[in-house]
């Protein structure tokens, strides 16, 4: 057993070296089936944004800190849209128990993203999403480009920065 | 154990590959690592725990090219962390599939999750931080022919811990198939409608071998066979319709026969409704919903009691709660009958009103209301139990008398300035320990409040401060014991490093001691990583998710957790 350990973290570590070696190859947005607030079936990589990149955010109506991030992101949405024609994809991964509330909490916090609906967490599992909040910056092919976990009081700053980082070099 | 560092060494070899990209494919994947070490404690009842570290561990790993796709999770417990159940001991390939997209198909082999709409009849999911996985094994086919159509075939069978469950007819097959029509996408002249309107319908079954249940009259000895269905038979339809700002989504379904362990091996075939309503513009949201849930438990093996080998999914209709007195005394769905209720209002006070200042502010209401069913037992067998006979009548739309959970709570978060923003939470509760299976206990009433204020200081630094305070009268279990206040601080700095202080304070027991559950937690994000560190005591108590609860046992010393994605 303390072998298989050893093995285990030798393994995960060497191979999260391994890969941060390689900055060339990102991993692309998975194509998974999800739905719309409409109950909609749409494929994650139908996910676009008029060729800019855009952001995907996983969220869920219990999750305090996405909360926190959303209606952070929420104040600076539309301003920031006009300046860089951001757009983001609200994941919610709330299940059958709480999924009825995301519309109603998204219309009543007056929320403009496009929230998105993923029922039983398969894009979750598909972009390695360990726990909401966890957001992501798409570039416009697809590739993920930056991503970060967790929410913390002006970390959507930081994620505009790097957003208007990537906008301009494309 | 050889198997497992042969995948180790198979796995590290061909990273270099992937990596350097000649397959052209692309790795993604997660980690995440749990260490816990406690020892005795006997004011709080921490157990002594033979192994100096537990630990759980698991990395996903998926790897992608264009329409295919393979994946594997390995899995440790060793040992699992308080709590987790001790099947969960050793370590292995839990899961791995391989996937092919072609056209308009999707072929996966391996394991898989899945659900059939609402998942009144199928659900299979994991809940990683309650130890509850009920992955399938086997085979699943997508079809998508035409848009706005999508059929899923799946067969296989669930997890059960590291049980090799193909080597046993213990573990029964389950089978299923679902459609899901969107009228707007397939019909020309309502692609543009307001109306939208979704059809779906599924049917599973699952295959339990035959085993022998005999019902014996104590006085003239005679024993009478039960005759067990092989196969246990479901079906549900379900609507979704959504017309401007309303929305409406509803699912019936219905269960053969399907005498088991939960249900007290009666015949009664089972039943559950779930419709939730809403309507919603900007600034304002309703929701409603109710259900109905008549011995509806569904698993895959007939003698199985617990979290494990779970069909379907039946979701509480209560509030999720953060907060943990909120979350205090927990609720999870009576598979084998209750009424819920439930509804939200969802209020938003305009900028540049008097309550709404600069910013606006945000209220929320819920209410939750779960019950019995209306039951009337039918006639005995010869043994003084139900076993083997139909269990009970029911009126579909009767709520029963008895009263397992209800809440109704106030919510209101508005920023007070650039800097403040404030939260203030109310619940008052009542709880029937009958629906976490104790019987014969008091009802628990409590009033909980909390008040969470977060304060910036200057553009990526924060202080949050947290108070709750939790009023009963009543004790309950060897936790739940009177009031308790918590305090908690905590200071984030430029967004990767937070430190943390919290007491939970039982001040108000009368029992026994007046513990001081303190807890300071260290953590570190960079990027996708985030390391956590803590040290302190864990009240024994009850932690949910989605519905499915775990008991987690009181512990006195370090934690510490590892995750990242790359």
């Amino acid at each position: 057993m303390k072998r298989s350990f050893l093995f285990f973290a030798l393994f995960v570590f060497c191979f999260s070296f391994l890969y941060s070696q390689d900055e060339k190859q990102n991993a692309k947005l998975p194509s998974v089936v999800v739905k719309t607030l409409d109950q909609k079936q749409i494929n994650s990589n139908e996910f676009s944004n008029d060729g800019k990149p855009f952001v995907v955010c996983f969220w869920a109506t219990w999750c305090k800190p996405c909360l926190a991030e959303l209606s952070a992101m929420a104040e600076l949405y539309s301003s920031l849209q006009e300046e860089t024609g951001i757009k983001i994809y609200a994941v919610s991964i709330d299940d059958a128990r709480t999924v009825s509330k995301v519309k109603p909490l998204i219309n009543s916090r007056d929320w403009e993203f496009e929230v998105i609906l993923d029922e039983n967490s398969e894009l979750r599992r598909a972009m390695g999403v360990n726990n909401p909040p966890h957001t992501f910056i798409i570039g416009s092919n697809g590739e993920i480009l930056w991503q970060h976990v967790g929410y913390a009081v002006g970390d959507e700053e930081a994620m505009i920065e790097e957003y208007k980082k990537i906008a301009k070099e494309k | 154990m050889k198997k497992v560092v042969f995948a180790f060494l198979f796995l590290f070899s061909s990273f270099p590959i992937f990596s350097q990209g000649i397959l052209g494919g692309r790795v993604t994947g997660n980690f995440q690592m749990d260490f816990q070490a406690s020892r005795q404690d006997s004011v709080i009842g921490a157990e002594k725990i033979n192994e100096k570290v537990l630990m759980n561990a698991f990395t996903n790993i998926l790897y992608t090219n264009g329409d295919f796709t393979m994946g594997m999770r390995f899995e440790a417990y060793l040992n699992p962390i308080l709590g987790f159940d001790k099947q969960y001991k050793g370590a292995g390939l839990a899961y791995r599939f391989a996937s092919y997209k072609k056209d308009f198909l999707e072929i996966t082999a391996g394991n898989y999750y899945e659900q059939f709409g609402n998942g009144l009849i199928f659900r299979s999911y994991e809940e990683r931080n309650l130890g509850l996985d009920n992955a399938m094994d086997g085979l699943r086919i997508v079809a998508r022919p035409f848009e706005g159509v999508a059929i899923k075939g799946i067969i296989g069978k669930q997890r059960y811990y590291w049980e090799d469950i193909w080597a046993s007819d213990d573990f029964g097959l389950v089978r299923g198939l679902d459609a899901e029509i969107s009228l707007n996408s397939l019909i020309k002249k309502m692609n543009n409608s307001p109306l939208q309107l979704i059809l779906g319908g599924s049917f599973v079954s699952v295959y339990n071998k035959q085993d022998d249940r005999f019902v014996i009259d104590p006085i003239s000895g005679d024993s009478y066979k039960m005759n067990m269905p092989e196969n246990i038979g479901s079906a549900a339809a379900r609507v979704a319709i959504s017309y401007k700002a309303f929305n409406l989504n509803a699912e019936y379904a219905k269960k053969g026969e399907d005498p088991n362990a939960v249900n007290g091996y009666i015949f009664r075939k089972g039943e559950a409704a779930y419709i939730t309503a809403g309507y919603s513009v900007k600034g304002f949201g309703v929701n409603v919903a109710a259900k109905r849930i008549d011995n509806m438990s569904f698993k895959s093996r007939r003698s199985e009691t617990g979290n494990m080998l779970n069909v379907n999914y039946l979701p509480a209709l209560t509030a999720q709660h953060t907060y943990s007195l909120f979350a205090m005394y927990p609720y999870a769905t009576q598979v084998n009958g209750e009424m819920g209720i439930q509804a939200d209002i969802m209020y938003k006070i305009k900028k540049k009103t008097f309550l709404g200042g600069k910013y606006g502010m945000d209220l929320k209401l819920n209410y939750s209301r779960a019950t019995s069913l209306d039951k009337n037992m039918v006639n005995k067998n010869p043994a003084g139990n139900y076993e083997g006979t139909l269990g009970y009548e029911s009126s579909f739309f009767k709520m029963g008398d008895e009263l397992y959970f209800e809440e109704i709570n106030f919510e209101v978060n508005k920023k007070l300035s650039n800097n403040y923003k404030l939260l203030l939470m109310y619940s008052y509760q009542t709880f029937n320990p009958i629906a976490i299976g104790h019987y014969g206990e008091e009802f628990v009433y409590a009033n909980v409040f909390a008040a969470d204020l977060t304060q910036k200081i200057g553009k990526r630094n924060s202080l949050r401060y947290e108070l709750q305070l939790l009023f009963t009268e009543q004790n309950y279990g060897s936790w739940a014991l009177g009031n308790w206040l918590q305090a908690t601080m905590e200071f984030n700095l430029k967004g990767n490093f937070f430190a943390s202080a919290t007491d939970q304070w039982n001040y108000g027991n009368k029992v026994g001691e007046k513990v001081h559950y303190y807890n300071f937690s260290i953590g570190y994000t960079i990027g996708t990583t985030r390391i956590q560190l803590s040290y302190g005591k864990q009240r024994e108590g009850i932690i949910c998710i989605g519905g499915v609860c775990r008991m987690v046992p009181a512990s006195n010393g370090l934690f510490a957790t590892i995750t990242s994605s790359f």
